[in-house]
């Protein structure tokens, strides 16, 4: 029972919005103290399992030549070739924007999408006026209703989209994970294996985002 | 043979070179925290593999201590300014995605071919490690391409990797600090307990019993952290790998892969991932806190559902 402090702690830490790091590593220190061994012992393992799981880290890497290219204007670039984007409706609209931040995140590009970059100042203008063209005066709620729509396309094309690159943190986490454990698998296996959700997830969101248009209509003639 | 030595020296070289920046330039007035906290990240790639275990847990508890201060981060805004960058893009183009694909393409290729070249009877690159490796090669390739491209400023590369990397900050270093959280548990000896505890209260005695509590125990996990990462060691070592793999005999890949999954289905429900679900609120200027999460949540009670029958249905196979 007494190992299971760790687990609490995160917990408890997280609900109290502690710092993330800090909370984490006490954990680890707590449960392995909690399981009999002595502080040097303990942070002694820390350390080793720190060290040994570096290759989470890696994904880091990209950042010199991502920031030698954002420098250049490269979210620049993408919000041009989105705004080129011209569909008639507000569900389709996003239904490309899920199916593009979907596929550059596979690609490892997560840092082209993102609300403050991308959803403000284009996805969610955008998908106002293809609403006001098509329904005419649009109301506030159903304004609010397509700006958290287009918020949530980001969010679930880049969740089930990063998987599928095989040097993305949350796969070097299971693969750090498992060798912990004396697991080895190959990352390409897990990024394999990310696919099938991928693949439900666009089609989950895509039907309902296909489903928005009339939503939409319906609500705006309500009011 | 090309090892993960060779990925260790670009980490600790990049996380070093962060550093140094931050020495250099102290318009930041928190720079000091910063080059302390990436100064002895660096130092764990470069010497960590060869210096005794307890000095690692002291330099990874010192850079916790400085990250709990709260004085981290502070980045500096961008160096070029907005005109530069829309005539920049104007002028590159397309071409300016080249550099940043070259990382999955090198990478890919890397990972497929690396691993079968032999040079003088040895093998090129160490095939266990030949993705990593081959992710190492790919950003150093995709530097080479952008700096002849575009021909910036020799010290481009490395300031802006410190713009970025304080940036993320502290949270940098989490994914690889809850990886090592997961080993803790392992060497505690906690997934039994858990399993043992859960066993208790939910009959677990079928294949789909157990695959259900762990998909619908990383999503509800992941809400209450708002973290599917943290979530994770917890979920995969108490049920993940008792009893999908080594009970049931499941398979540890799809396992761990549509378990993460679910965890994200998690995610998308909870105001605690408040940088996916809360900020764009405020910056949409929503009026309800929660609208964001009330569109994502079908969506995520679905493909939760849809996780749970593809890992019932591949995890056996």
């Amino acid at each position: 029972m007494l190992p299971l402090i760790g687990i609490l702690i995160v917990i408890v830490g997280f609900a109290l919005k502690l710092n993330p790091l800090a909370v984490v590593a006490a954990a680890a220190i707590a449960t392995g103290l909690a399981a009999g061994h002595h502080l040097a012992e303990v942070v002694a393992a820390f350390g080793k399992a720190f060290v040994d799981s570096r290759s989470v880290a890696v994904v880091w890497l990209a950042l010199p030549v991502i920031g030698l290219l954002e420098r250049a204007g490269l979210k620049e670039r993408a919000r041009t070739v989105i705004s080129r984007i011209r569909v008639a409706t507000t569900g389709r609209l996003l239904l490309a924007y899920l199916a593009l931040r979907q596929i550059t995140a596979a690609l490892g590009l997560t840092a082209l999408g993102g609300h403050p970059q991308m959803v403000r100042p284009l996805i969610a203008p955008m998908a106002e006026a293809a609403a006001e063209s098509r329904l005419g005066a649009i109301t506030q709620r159903v304004r609010y209703r397509i700006r958290a729509n287009a918020a949530a396309v980001d969010n679930i094309g880049v969740f089930f989209g990063e998987d599928i690159f095989i040097a993305i943190g949350s796969i070097l986490l299971i693969r750090a994970f498992l060798d912990g454990s004396g697991i080895h698998v190959e990352a390409t296996q897990l990024a394999l294996w990310s696919i099938p959700t991928a693949v439900c997830a666009f089609i989950i969101h895509a039907t309902r985002l296909m489903l928005l248009d009339k939503q939409l209509a319906a609500e705006n003639e309500a009011e | 043979m090309i090892s993960l030595g060779f990925v260790d020296i670009l980490m600790g070289l990049m996380m070093a070179g962060v550093a140094i920046v931050n020495v250099r330039d102290r318009s930041n007035p928190r720079w000091a925290y910063n080059a302390a906290f990436w100064a002895l990240y660096a130092v764990t790639f470069l010497v960590g593999p060869r210096i005794p275990s307890i000095a690692n847990g002291i330099i990874v508890i010192a850079m916790v201590l400085i990250a709990a201060t709260g004085k981290l981060g502070g980045a500096p805004a961008e160096s070029t300014t907005p005109a530069e960058r829309e005539a920049s893009a104007a002028r590159w183009g397309n071409k300016l995605f080249v550099p940043a694909l070259t990382i999955p393409a090198v990478t890919v290729l890397g990972t497929f071919t690396l691993g079968h070249i032999h040079v003088g009877g040895t093998v090129l690159v160490d095939p266990k490690q030949v993705t990593l490796i081959s992710l190492g090669l790919a950003t150093v390739v995709a530097l080479i391409v952008g700096m002849i491209m575009l021909r910036p400023p020799l010290s481009a590369p490395i300031t802006e990797a410190r713009r970025l990397m304080d940036a993320v900050s502290w949270a940098a270093v989490l994914p690889q600090m809850l990886a090592a959280l997961g080993t803790m548990f392992a060497i505690a000896g906690v997934g039994p307990i858990v399993a043992g505890l859960l066993e208790r209260w939910i009959p677990l005695n079928t294949p789909f019993a157990a695959v259900a509590t762990y998909t619908v125990g990383m999503a509800l996990f992941t809400t209450i952290m708002g973290n599917a990462f943290a979530a994770f060691p917890v979920m995969t070592a108490g049920i993940g790998l008792p009893l999908v793999v080594q009970h049931f005999g499941g398979n540890v890949v799809v396992m761990a892969s549509v378990g993460m999954l679910s965890g994200y289905c998690g995610t998308l429900m909870t105001p605690m991932a408040a940088n996916f679900n809360i900020v764009p609120v405020a910056l949409l200027e929503l009026p309800d806190e929660n609208a964001v999460i009330k569109v994502q949540v079908p969506t995520g009670v679905i493909l939760l559902a849809a996780n749970t029958a593809i890992m019932y249905f591949f995890v056996f196979r």
